[in-house]
């Protein structure tokens, strides 16, 4: 199981002043599925995809990508390794253009961003690309606009379009449709599904709908642990979920 | 950058991304004008002041590479300007050799210095990483002013020479013109830092570092390099400094001339650049009147000045009044 996972957890544990945030979670994100991690607030699912990103290092428990040993990596190193994701709650660089966000994105992987003698017109060879991306998340009309002044479903698609201009191997979406239109949701869902062709996708989602459109898988995390865990229409039968989880949120649906 | 982005919806930017998205000919006026004044202000002003406000103007960008468009505030700057004090002025004094030469040494020096400071320093952010610059200051300080066999302590390092292949510099009028190509040279060299793909990223780093880390760039190797830079351009400034005045005093390494950096560019625009070119001018010459009118409490009128500033125009008078500027131009177009 482990040798076939792209994104492996063993025993990752993660406090937080006495308070046990992530409890020996055990996860394997099998290559170009869409994961989804569902559970009440408090489940620990943002704690673990701070773990999985290096933005938070581990109290205990290692992470594996692709085989390759990946704990305690600073999340700098995890991006260039091909773990790209967005924020749960929208993390942009207000000044900056739409445009500026993906062609800073398309940058990273070159050395261009070290060139401090060099003009900044060079960044213009990303220009034809991350208009293609815009474009694909419908942000097109948008390019110049600078991110404070994007309405919130617009600023969470450029969140997206960064996420892959970096072209990753693993793309992890933190609640990528919260708070959006049910129209904006539907477009969301579409995109993700387009872009998941040859990726591997781990979503944090707490709209069920979302996660049975997408998901081939569903870990139910609970307090730190991981419920249940299984394909969409198993785990939502699950007695233990409906009484944890599912059943407020279906009724909340 | 590009001159074509003027979409109506999207509301005017502050400092310096407002004036790079202003038309291009107002640029190149500004330009033209920049050059124009610096080519005419040892006619209007007293020489020695005008080199005074150009080297200022130097360690004012430096701040505010840092400052603003890294989003790291240095109260330690002094460090850099003062370490290249020291040494342009001992290489001057012991090598002899022309002054440029000991300015580029000394700003070396200055950059040589800043990379274990800010290697230690861009772990902090916020008051920490300012504490931190300033207490290896005031460290760098107190060796100065022990080390008296070298930096000659309290006396300070006299006749630093102005030797430059025979010339005759001694007129402030004629070492005003020998240092402006490199007072200029300076200046560009910030422009073009804060106008790369690696200003792109810093300006990144300042307004978002989670997110610029989660795109792959490692944050505080990028502060570190911008630290590094800011240090040399700040030892250009102290080294033409000690050439200017012939002397160094430890007044260069002290803790309020860190300070009075950062309230330049505060006054002048953070995240402007060439507000600290202004505010340098503006506090100089302020100063310099104040104290020639045999007013004592300079510091209580620059102070208040800066008060007043941080108050009511926190953009700075570069920022604020590029600012109207633009609302200008933009109410003109509708």
């Amino acid at each position: 199981m482990a040798g076939q996972a792209l994104l492996a957890a063993r025993g990752l544990t993660r406090d937080f002043r006495g308070f046990r945030a992530v409890d020996h979670v055990d996860l394997d994100i099998a290559p170009e599925s869409v994961h989804a991690l569902v559970g009440p607030n408090g489940a620990g699912k943002t704690t673990l995809f701070n773990l999985l990103t290096g933005f938070l290092p581990p109290t205990a428990g290692t992470i594996a990508l692709a085989g390759r040993d990946v704990t305690g990596l600073p999340p700098e190193r995890v991006a260039r390794l091909g773990v790209a994701r967005s924020f749960q709650i929208t993390s942009l660089f207000p000044q900056l253009s739409a445009r500026e966000h993906v062609e800073l994105a398309l940058q990273s992987p070159s050395g261009l961003g070290w060139r401090f003698w060099r003009s900044a017109t060079l960044m213009r060879r990303y220009r034809d690309r991350a208009d293609e991306l815009l474009d694909m998340v419908g942000l097109a009309a948008l390019a110049e606009a600078p991110a404070e002044a994007l309405a919130y479903g617009r600023k969470r698609a450029l969140e997206l379009a960064i996420a892959l201009a970096l072209d990753p191997k693993v793309l992890l979406l933190d609640e990528p449709t919260a708070g959006m239109g049910l129209e904006d949701v539907d477009r969301t869902v579409d995109l993700i599904a387009t872009v998941r062709q040859g990726r591997t996708v781990v979503l944090v989602e707490h709209n069920m709908s979302v996660v049975g459109r997408l998901a081939d898988t569903v870990t139910v995390l609970q307090a730190g642990k991981v419920l249940v865990e299984g394909p969409y229409e198993q785990v939502r039968a699950d007695e233990r979920v409906i009484t944890a989880y599912l059943g407020a949120a279906d009724a909340a649906h | 950058m590009t001159a074509t982005v003027d979409t109506e919806a999207a509301p005017a930017r502050s400092g310096l991304l407002a004036v790079a998205r202003a038309p291009g000919w107002v640029r190149y006026a500004l330009l033209a004008a920049g050059l124009a004044v610096a080519l005419w202000l040892p006619n209007g002003l007293y020489p020695a002041v005008a080199v005074d406000i150009l080297c200022w103007a130097l360690f004012a960008v430096s701040v505010d590479l840092l400052l603003g468009f890294t989003g790291l505030m240095s109260f330690g700057h002094a460090a850099f300007w003062g370490t290249s004090a020291y040494l342009t002025g001992l290489v001057a004094v012991h090598a002899g050799l022309p002054f440029p030469v000991a300015v580029l040494a000394g700003a070396f020096g200055a950059a040589a210095l800043a990379l274990p400071i800010g290697y230690l320093a861009v772990k902090r952010t916020g008051i920490y990483f300012a504490m931190v610059t300033l207490a290896f200051a005031q460290m760098v300080y107190y060796v100065a002013n022990e080390w008296r066999s070298v930096t000659g302590g309290e006396n300070g390092l006299q006749g630093v020479p102005r030797s430059l292949f025979g010339l005759d510099l001694t007129d402030d009028y004629y070492f005003y013109y020998a240092i402006l190509p490199i007072v200029l040279f300076g200046l560009a060299a910030a422009w073009r830092i804060t106008h790369s793909p690696f200003g792109r990223v810093l300006v990144g780093i300042r307004d978002n570092p989670a997110r610029a880390r989660a795109l792959g760039y490692p944050v505080h190797r990028y502060k570190l390099t911008a630290f590094v830079l800011s240090g040399f351009i700040a030892g250009l400034g102290g080294g033409l400094f000690a050439v200017g005045h012939r002397f160094v005093s430890l007044d260069v390494l002290h803790w309020t001339t860190s300070g009075k950096a950062v309230i330049v560019v505060v006054l002048g625009g953070i995240g402007t650049l060439w507000g600290g070119v202004l505010g340098a001018a503006v506090v100089v010459r302020l100063e310099d009147w104040l104290s020639f009118s045999g007013f004592e409490a300079i510091g209580l009128v620059t102070g208040g000045i800066f008060v007043l500033v941080v108050l009511l125009f926190r953009r700075g008078i570069w920022g604020s009044v590029a600012a109207l500027v633009l609302r200008w131009m933009a109410a003109r177009r509708r």
